[in-house]
């Protein structure tokens, strides 16, 4: 398809902005930035009316050969189009957090966020096998300079955690792609996605890629990396952090593991769920214990990617939509919250949760938006958090009671441990007169609620908007899945138990006439 | 456009404008606008169900979103109105009203008003999600948002610690019955293929006997699907094992437990379970195991209310055990009697909170009975509006002539269960006979303790607080007169908006049960449910044919409970102390709750955060970082010159190893 490169666009205008703001003053490199990604933001808005819904798979697409079989090649479909638009809404609310509370080297920061923004649209955008691996694996750098240049006390240390585990995976998956390429002779992603690769193989590269996905999700045990790079993050680069970047891991699975490796992607899944399942139990009671914000919504976010895995490794619609949907929601939910947490710290400059309390009193509004927050982030009915997560259930269940039941009691510690940290933080006397000082949400902070608050019950009320550009996408990976589909532990045995204690498993003349045996 | 929109979105509209407004707006632009649209939403309810009531009104659906479609799965939002949405709509919009009314009085000293109206109008408007949901996860939106609501009012008085745990146990103990609700809809979804209530309700029949795999073990289908679902009802309607949360939502503010803990949220479990009772009906298991766990509960609760001297706890536990009536007429299958209680217990029970609210205010914000006595003259409108709840909530009426509401509601239930004659259903009923004799009892012991006798006002702090400020200024020589145990205090009676609710909730308590039980029960119930409920015509039948042993009992405990605290208050009020005492071991078990609260926190709340503590810093740290990162760094230290030189150039390392192996990719493919 030729036509307007609208994704190339999508992608120079935050590469020109940041080579700008490198050589602009302070608060020339905050306009130029927040201009830049208003600007992408507005792209973005452009990309999803112009997609067309239903119509081709891949679109937008642009193709520069290069050399060797190496080409540019971007596309998007409607999954890459959704975190896409998470990207470019997201970035503005990020450069508006930075605004006051980053004054050392701004311009260097500023262009750190625009080039990561342009790799985060790249990984979604690429269709070239290393076109992505470039820009996936790019896109961290920018990252590790937010945090370790920028970051906190203890930057250091959370650096080189989240770069030692992020090594490791990445070489491995380095060598899958080379072996990948060579045995399909393509480095094109749309044809690797309907590419058949021998059934012994698919287990190596499955677990080549699993190595750098898990990292990214992050899954348990490879999560460690995650509270720590949180708790020192600045509070833009968590919310991208949390936003975004954990995403990749999500999209990976979905674009490469899936499609490409279907038979192995059945044959680990018991081995997902056990370490989704430990994942949503483990971390929500390490969550229930932190005194520190970040480091709590940091644990909260690894129990939420739990559920997207087990979601995605449930081999039918509604646990790929849904898990689709729990990204979507907790890159705005996560965003939000450290941003609530953002604004705290930049007038008491502490993460402690007992230096807070009673803050409804003094500031009600902020109250009102991070009562919002915990509720989306808890999966209350009517924010985003609700719909993925019961999409993301309901699908599991019809491959296992079991995970169903357990990840679902992370509903019940969800609530406890996000609760908890409400009460502590905003209810209560105000114990802290420093704490008790501290003035509601002026309108740069409100600007930057405002519109997540309005994602989430957007999301929540009509999640339609979001689930009708990917469903295509969705189908027809579930439809390439549908070969290796595994059954599930749920599965009814129709007819009468005293005639038929447990023998009957297939569709025996005793069923009812009208009832399904299997939903989809 | 149909009525029915107005009566659920203006409420929220009045939350919204009241609650966005807050400050800005004023309390008592925020108190007119959401009292304002809940007396228009009660007016616009009743029509509906006296529509219904004359059996001239159809059941319809109105659509109003959609909502989320993935795969086979698809749910909107819609509004279904049928004979049972009517009955709850007056319920739910009739008792908020008055409650909305009731806190201009109480609340009037609050800062906070509009949030307190904001929420309370929130309430109602999910409330209002739950009852006319056509497809259960509606249901479960309503269901989650009432919850919200509740937190919010538990915890309105943030400031009070005790307020804010309350609330976050409310939360979190529901969520548990939530987990239940959810695998429910999961499984009813995996069987039915659909979670619209009609279509699961017209299929369910056909399933009986089919058996399905759930946690390792074959089950009886629709009995696994009955009991989640019912787990979900357990634990938003305080049944046993899951109501620990009831008696601390009494943190809130009085009007509040009226409208959510007596009212209309705690209900909402038997409204699910008479909703789906054609799905219930299809499993005896479930439908025992719904007898059982109401009776025990009533029984039970029952047993607490007797010892408890905090006015609001005994009626928390009061509506604990009332609750537990209604889920037995819903086990052993009398969905109808189980509405009409809920119906009737709605403004009795809120009229008995309402009053207790008022003597409250009367006895500024004392709550404990022990420091109540003689009020029968002082605030006399709230006497006798407490003397028709109990009246009512003891079933005080005589056969086939005239009864207030509860006689009607509660004997029926026991008729149900005996006529039931399945083994959960005699269970029911010896155990409603007895709890009828303690309901009896803790009612009058309520009643006798707070208004009759001599005045006991002096050991209370309130009072004496309050007492003490009056004093000041006036007149000085008060000190030292007041040896009739009034400590010079005089209680007020409360202003005109506290007053009107409990008249016209009065008239509720004494005539609902006269006036509709023909259509709920006795008369022709197909002609007034109209199919909403599952019922059995041959119960019906053999209700009206139990020997008049059965018909009598309620009466005849009622009259031993009266007695009993008569004798305990009134006659020789040493005797309950003497009784204490005797019963020793006992009476401190069932005085402590049978110590539920303190077994949930050594089974479940300290091994929760020991075992996050130990996850955290045995897993984590010691195992994953020191073997993981810090052992790789550990490594790379003992062959470079140290880790500092290491971590400080990992970043070029990084960029190298990228674009290295990038390059080895690459010329790899030209190669080749």
């Amino acid at each position: 398809m030729t036509g307007f490169p609208i994704l190339t666009l999508l992608l120079a205008v935050p590469l020109l902005a940041a080579l700008g703001c490198l050589l602009a003053g302070a608060q020339t490199a905050r306009r130029l930035a927040l201009a830049a990604t208003l600007i992408d933001f507005a792209l973005g808005v452009v990309l999803w009316s112009r997609y067309d819904i239903g119509g081709a798979q891949w679109q937008f697409t642009e193709n520069v050969a290069l050399f060797a079989g190496f080409s540019y090649k971007l596309g998007i479909d409607g999954i890459a189009l959704l975190l896409i638009m998470l990207s470019v809404f997201l970035m503005p609310i990020c450069i508006g957090a930075s605004w006051r509370s980053i004054d050392k080297r701004v311009g260097e920061y500023m262009a750190a966020f625009l080039l990561m923004e342009t790799l985060m649209i790249g990984v979604f955008a690429a269709q070239d096998l290393f076109l992505f691996y470039i820009m996936f694996e790019a896109g961290l750098i920018p990252m590790y300079l937010i945090i370790g240049v920028w970051g906190g006390a203890d930057r250091i240390y959370a650096s080189y955690k989240f770069f030692l585990y992020t090594l490791l995976g990445s070489v491995l998956m380095l060598i899958a792609m080379m072996w990948m390429v060579n045995d399909a002779g393509t480095t094109d992603i749309p044809t690797l996605m309907a590419y058949d690769f021998p059934v012994g193989a698919q287990k190596w590269l499955w677990l080549a890629f699993f190595a750098s996905f898990a990292v990214k999700m992050p899954m348990w045990p490879v999560h460690t990396w995650l509270p720590d790079a949180h708790v020192q993050a600045p509070t833009a680069g968590s919310v991208i952090l949390a936003g975004v970047l954990l995403k990749m891991g999500g999209y990976g699975f979905i674009r490469f593991s899936l499609p490409m490796f279907p038979e192995a992607s059945a044959q680990f899944a018991p081995l997902i769920f056990a370490l989704s399942m430990i994942a949503v139990i483990a971390t929500s009671l390490i969550a229930l214990v932190q005194h520190d914000m970040k480091k709590l919504i940091a644990y909260s976010s690894v129990a939420h990617m739990a559920i997207v895995t087990i979601g995605l490794f449930a081999f039918n619609v509604q646990g790929l939509e849904g898990s689709m949907i729990v990204m979507l929601s907790h890159g705005l939910v996560s965003g939000a919250l450290f941003l609530a947490v953002g604004v705290i710290y930049d007038r008491l400059h502490t993460r402690e949760i007992n230096r807070y309390g009673g803050l409804a009193i003094s500031m009600p509004r902020y109250a009102l938006f991070f009562m919002l927050f915990t509720m989306a982030s808890v999966g209350l009915p009517g924010t985003s958090g609700f719909v993925g997560e019961v999409l993301a259930l309901t699908g599991v269940y019809q491959v296992s009671s079991w995970v169903a039941a357990v990840c679902g009691m992370g509903v019940i510690l969800g609530a406890a441990y996000m609760l908890y940290l409400y009460r502590r933080v905003v209810f209560g006397i105000q114990a802290n007169p420093d704490a008790a000082a501290m003035t509601d949400l002026d309108l740069r902070e409100w600007l930057m609620m405002v519109p997540l608050a309005g994602a989430v019950l957007w999301m929540g009320i009509y999640p339609e908007s979001f689930l009708r550009p990917m469903r295509q996408d969705i189908a027809a990976l579930d439809a390439r899945l549908s070969r290796a589909r595994p059954t599930g532990d749920a599965t009814l045995t129709p007819g009468k138990p005293q005639s038929a204690v447990r023998a009957v498993t297939e569709t025996g003349h005793e069923q009812p006439a009208s009832a399904p045996m299997r939903a989809h | 456009m149909d009525p029915i929109l107005f009566i659920v979105f203006l409420p929220l509209l009045a939350a919204m404008i009241a609650g966005l407004g807050n400050r800005a707006l004023g309390s008592v632009a925020a108190k007119t606008v959401t009292t304002g649209a809940l007396f228009i939403a009660c007016a616009l309810s009743w029509p509906i169900f006296l529509g219904f009531l004359g059996g001239h009104a159809e059941p319809h659906v109105v659509p109003v979103l959609q909502w989320v479609r993935s795969g086979a799965l698809s749910f909107d939002w819609a509004l279904r109105v049928d004979t049972l949405t009517a009955v709850m709509l007056v319920v739910v919009t009739s008792v908020s009203a008055l409650v909305h009314l009731y806190s201009w009085g109480y609340m009037d000293e609050d800062p906070d008003q509009p949030r307190f109206f904001a929420y309370l109008s929130l309430f109602t408007f999910a409330m209002l999600m739950l009852v006319t949901a056509d497809n259960l996860v509606q249901m479960f939106f309503g269901w989650e948002g009432v919850g919200l609501a509740s937190y919010l009012l538990i915890g309105f008085w943030f400031r009070k610690p005790s307020a804010s745990a309350a609330a976050i146990k409310a939360f979190v103990v529901n969520r548990v019955g939530d987990l239940g609700f959810m695998l429910g809809i999961f499984g009813t979804f995996l069987v039915f293929n659909t979670v619209s209530i009609p279509e699961i309700l017209v299929r369910a029949p056909a399933m009986a006997g089919s058996t399905i795999h759930f946690l390792g073990m074959q089950w009886d289908t629709m009995t696994i699907l009955c009991v989640l679902l019912f787990i979900g009802a357990m634990g938003k309607s305080a049944q046993l094992g899951l109501h620990t949360w009831l008696p601390d939502a009494m943190e809130g503010p009085t009007p509040v437990s009226a409208l959510i803990h007596a009212a209309t949220m705690v209900t909402a479990g038997v409204f699910m379970v008479c909703r789906l009772s054609p799905m219930f009906a299809a499993s005896p298991t479930a439908m025992a195991f719904v007898t059982i766990v109401g009776a025990c509960t009533l029984f039970f609760a029952a047993t607490i209310g007797t010892t408890q001297w905090d006015i609001k706890r005994v009626i928390a536990y009061s509506t604990c055990s009332q609750l537990g009536y209604m889920f037995v007429a819903a086990g052993v299958g009398a969905p109808g009697a189980a509405m009409f209680h809920l119906f009737t217990h709605a403004f009795f029970k809120a009229l008995l909170f309402l009053g207790a609210g008022s003597v409250i205010h009367a006895m500024h914000h004392e709550q404990d009975m022990r420091f109540y006595g003689g009020l029968r003259k002082q605030i006399p409108w709230t006497f006798w509006a407490m003397m028709a709840g109990t009246l009512a909530i003891t079933g005080v009426g005589i056969v086939d002539v005239f009864g207030f509401a509860g006689f009607y509601s509660k004997d029926s239930i026991l008729e149900a269960a005996y006529a039931s004659a399945s083994e959960s259903g005699r269970f029911g009923f010896w155990m409603g006979i007895f709890a009828a004799l303690l309901t009896s009892f803790y009612s009058w012991r309520l009643m006798f303790l707070t208004f009759y006798g001599k005045p006991r006002w002096a050991g209370s702090e309130h009072v004496q607080h309050a007492a003490h400020g009056d004093h000041h200024g006036a007149d000085t020589h008060a000190h030292g007169h007041h040896d009739d145990g009034t400590a010079g205090y005089h209680p007020h009676e409360s202003p005109l908006s506290m007053l009107v609710p409990l008249v016209l909730l009065s008239t509720g308590a004494v005539l609902a049960g006269f006036a509709f039980h023909h259509s709920f029960i006795s008369g022709g119930p197909g002609e007034f449910w109209k199919g909403s409920v599952a019922f059995s015509e041959e119960l019906i039948h053999h209700m009206h044919g139990v020997p008049w042993q059965v018909k009598w009992a309620p009466f005849a405990v009622m009259l031993t409970g009266f007695l009993t605290a008569w004798q305990f208050y009134i006659r020789k009020p040493e005797t309950p102390a003497q009784v204490a005492a005797q019963l020793g071991g006992l009476y401190r078990f069932v005085y402590n709750k049978w110590y539920f609260d303190e077994l949930y926190d050594r089974v479940f709340v300290r091994p929760a955060f020991w075992l996050g503590e130990k996850f955290w810093k045995l897993g984590d740290i010691g195992l994953i970082d020191r073997f993981g990162p810090n052992g790789a760094a550990w490594v790379v230290a003992q062959g470079s010159r140290g880790a500092q030189r290491f971590q400080s150039g990992y970043l070029y390392s990084y960029a190298l190893v990228m674009l290295l192996g990038l390059t080895a990719a690459i010329s790899w493919v030209m190669v080749h």
